[in-house]
């Protein structure tokens, strides 16, 4: 039976970010019967990024199935899939794609055991690639969870390794409600130790990367990576950060960001999205609201230029959260810029 | 319109229709004025254009001059340079994000076209669009669009404005037709089917042009779309006339375009084109192909458009070796002067991370300017 477990304790074989997805998708689909994979090119193709690799062929194609490039439609017949006790994964190629299917993904599958007075639940995964930093352009690089993390009734998980990855996985495909699975596209070759069964990480627990003294760096998925090259960075200068990996947005475990901040005084969010109502607009207030007293200064926060995504490699690269900038909001924070 | 001939025996792939099912193709007419040969020199020449700029970007994105997704338009050149021919320079078009061939075959300089690509300020948007969005206002060129069906309410939202600009607010008959291209993929795409209702409905001039080269990624046509072999059958569901149209030949593009055009200018109405053709490479840069075999290809690499419009000049004495020869040393000259002057167009510079964001100055957004290509030009 699986167990809650740090799985970077137990394991001792290196995988892939997309295996590790995979692992966990396969290992579900041997379980229950009652989960398929849906989406485009996610069979024959093997996947545009190759999560999917194999499973057509140990599942064949009444469980893993390709769609036509019809986001609306197969996010809606997915969902009424689910109401009917079915658990489906849909793979959005991209994120940015999903913008098609908002209509079923955001008004129907989060309100719908709400809306039906609990007789509806909606046990589904969207899941797919998110995030810009591909030089994919204005409509190519959207960081949804800006977006999505707005609405009640979803769980939004974004892990950052491999490790998180399958756990996070396996979690989400159990969960008996819709929960948004942000993948990002750049990591889905990072190796890491992943456990071979299947093992669940819970929802709403932060993990710390990092432990430091000196500034809490709260962060979701990859721009994790990001805090934890600031830090290395920042140690030279004598700076001890500790860095926060969320793992899920909703539900956000701000127990253990103000338990960190309680002993730094100092917080950075750093958050892929736009500042606007943003992930990292709510970590700040409800760090302001919990820490008031224990702050030494505002909240800083490290987000994507507020402005659409530009394709021109220089451009990408200063609208992006870099380890650069965040280095440099860590020391305006600790008043050291 | 024309009727694509049935498939022999030697030609066994048809990645369109299942062979001998009929299609609700309005039959052929067989009307064909021969066409000035100096045009058909023209036309031979951008084609080659296209396709040696479309070789050379795919070199640049190997070197990592170019970046993001890169979708190769050779196969298909009749079509863009055929529909261009059959309409005016100022017919407003829009496609989807395989769109260099469109761009050139518009008018824009392939060194604006490659400048975009490398991410440079020259480029048609600055660097900010990248391959995916080429856009062109003096060539009435509203973009190369990146989401699937995206562009196609898009164009059927050109010829609204197009015939509201003529009859509502000149209070003359419609004169401009609109053209919307989409790859058959993005026939599932609900976006296509609402956009085909309004046209439909609100009587617009707009020509849906599905450049259906019979595969969308690595999905075939017939395993992604139902009636994948008779796809006007879903036109004509919403009261819009259907024409199947050879788009591996730009005489058959031109002649059949115009025509359709025309009919759609004068009636004020949509039409919908099942445009056949191929896409020669991958998707985009990263597509191994394993979807399709290799005698496949061949049978429609020797099909090619290009040797079949320099077979029609050479077989009536209208194109010398030499004058084709000159004409590809041109075309040489010309990517690789688009090339070097891309290298040397400078990175934009961060100020055009804030720019564009609003036409206004107005808080970190530092209002809006024109791309090189349009500076110093009259836009009407
Ligand atoms: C809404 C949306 N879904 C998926 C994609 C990813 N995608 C880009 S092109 C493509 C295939 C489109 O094929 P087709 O329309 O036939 O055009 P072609 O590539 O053949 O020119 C897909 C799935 C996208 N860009 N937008
Ligand atoms: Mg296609």
């Amino acid at each position: 039976m699986s167990t809650a477990i740090d799985p970077t304790m137990t394991a001792t074989r290196e995988i892939e970010f997309r295996d590790a997805l995979r692992e966990a998708m396969s290992q579900e689909m041997r379980r229950d019967p009652r989960v398929f994979l849906l989406g485009e090119e996610v069979a024959h193709y093997n996947g545009a990024y190759k999560v999917s690799k194999g499973m057509l062929d140990e599942f064949g194609p009444r469980r893993i199935i390709d769609t036509p490039i019809s986001e609306s439609g197969f996010a809606g017949m997915a969902i009424g899939a689910a109401m009917m006790g079915l658990r489906p994964i849909v793979e959005f190629m991209s994120w940015s794609f999903s913008l098609v299917a908002a209509d079923p993904i955001l008004n129907n599958a989060p309100k719908m055991l709400y809306m039906s007075g609990g007789q509806f639940g909606c046990p589904i995964v969207f899941r797919g690639n998110d995030g810009a930093g591909g030089q994919l352009g204005s409509t190519h690089s959207w960081c949804v969870e800006g977006l999505y993390s707005n609405v009640p009734g979803l769980k939004l998980a974004i892990p950052s390794c491999p490790e998180d990855a399958k756990g996070l996985m396996t979690t989400a495909i159990r969960d008996d409600d819709p929960v948004f699975f942000l993948e990002s596209e750049r990591v889905l070759g990072m190796k890491g130790h992943v456990p071979e069964g299947d093992y669940l990480i819970p929802f709403g627990q932060a993990k710390v990367r990092r432990e430091g003294t000196d500034c809490t760096l709260v962060s979701f998925g990859r721009p994790v990576n990001f805090c934890l090259d600031a830090a290395a960075e920042l140690a030279k200068e004598g700076i001890s950060c500790e860095v926060l990996d969320m793992r899920t947005i909703r539900p956000l475990d701000i127990d253990s960001i103000v338990r960190s901040v309680r002993k730094t005084n100092y917080c950075v969010v750093v958050d892929q999205s736009w500042s606007f109502g943003s992930p990292g607009s709510e970590v700040a207030s409800q760090v302001h609201q919990h820490c008031f007293d224990d702050l030494d200064n505002f909240v800083h926060r490290v987000h994507s230029a507020d402005v659409p995504t530009p394709y021109a490699f220089n451009l990408e690269q200063e609208y992006l959260p870099n380890a650069r900038r965040i280095c440099e909001a860590v020391r305006s924070c600790l008043y050291r810029a | 319109m024309s009727m694509l001939s049935e498939p022999s025996t030697s030609r066994p792939f048809d990645v369109h229709g299942k062979p001998g099912e009929r299609t609700s193709a309005p039959a052929a007419t067989g009307r064909r004025d021969p066409v000035d040969p100096a045009l058909c020199r023209q036309w031979l020449r951008d084609m080659l254009l296209i396709r040696e700029f479309e070789n050379r970007c795919m070199q640049q994105y190997q070197d990592k001059k170019i970046g993001g997704f890169c979708h190769i338009y050779i196969g298909q050149e009749a079509i863009a340079v055929g529909c261009t021919a059959a309409v005016r320079p100022n017919d407003p078009i829009v496609t989807a994000y395989r769109d260099h061939g469109h761009a050139l075959a518009r008018g824009m300089a392939a060194r604006h076209c490659m400048a975009e690509m490398f991410g440079k300020i020259g480029g048609c948007a600055k660097g900010k669009g990248g391959s995916m969005h080429m856009f062109d206002r003096e060539h009435h060129l509203y973009g190369g669009h990146g989401i699937v069906g995206a562009q196609i309410p898009l164009g059927v939202g050109l010829a609204f404005a197009c015939k509201y600009m003529d009859e509502v607010i000149d209070g003359r008959p419609n004169s401009r037709v609109a053209l919307a291209f989409l790859g058959d993929g993005a026939l599932n795409q609900g976006s296509m089917h609402e956009a085909m209702n309004l046209a439909g409905l609100l009587d617009l001039p707009c020509v849906i042009i599905c450049e259906n080269n019979g595969y969308s990624m690595g999905t075939s046509i017939h395993r992604g779309t139902t009636m994948g072999h008779d796809i006007i059958s879903k036109a004509i569901g919403y009261g819009i006339d259907g024409y199947v149209v050879d788009g591996m030949d730009v005489l058959s593009v031109y002649h059949d375009m115009s025509a359709i055009v025309e009919k759609c200018r004068r009636e004020s109405r949509p039409a919908f084109v099942d445009m056949r053709c191929y896409r020669f490479k991958g998707h985009s840069m990263s597509d191994p192909r394993k979807y399709r075999t290799p005698e496949e290809e061949h049978q429609y690499a020797s099909d090619d458009p290009i040797g079949r419009l320099k077979l029609h000049l050479e077989e009536r004495g209208e194109l010398s070796e030499a004058a084709l020869k000159e004409m590809q040393k041109e075309i040489r000259d010309e990517v690789r002067e688009a090339i070097a002057w891309s290298e040397s167009s400078p990175e934009p510079p961060m100020s055009e991370l804030y720019h564009d964001v609003f036409v206004e100055p107005h808080g970190p957004y530092n209002g809006t300017s024109l791309p090189q290509m349009l500076q110093g030009k009259d836009l009407r």
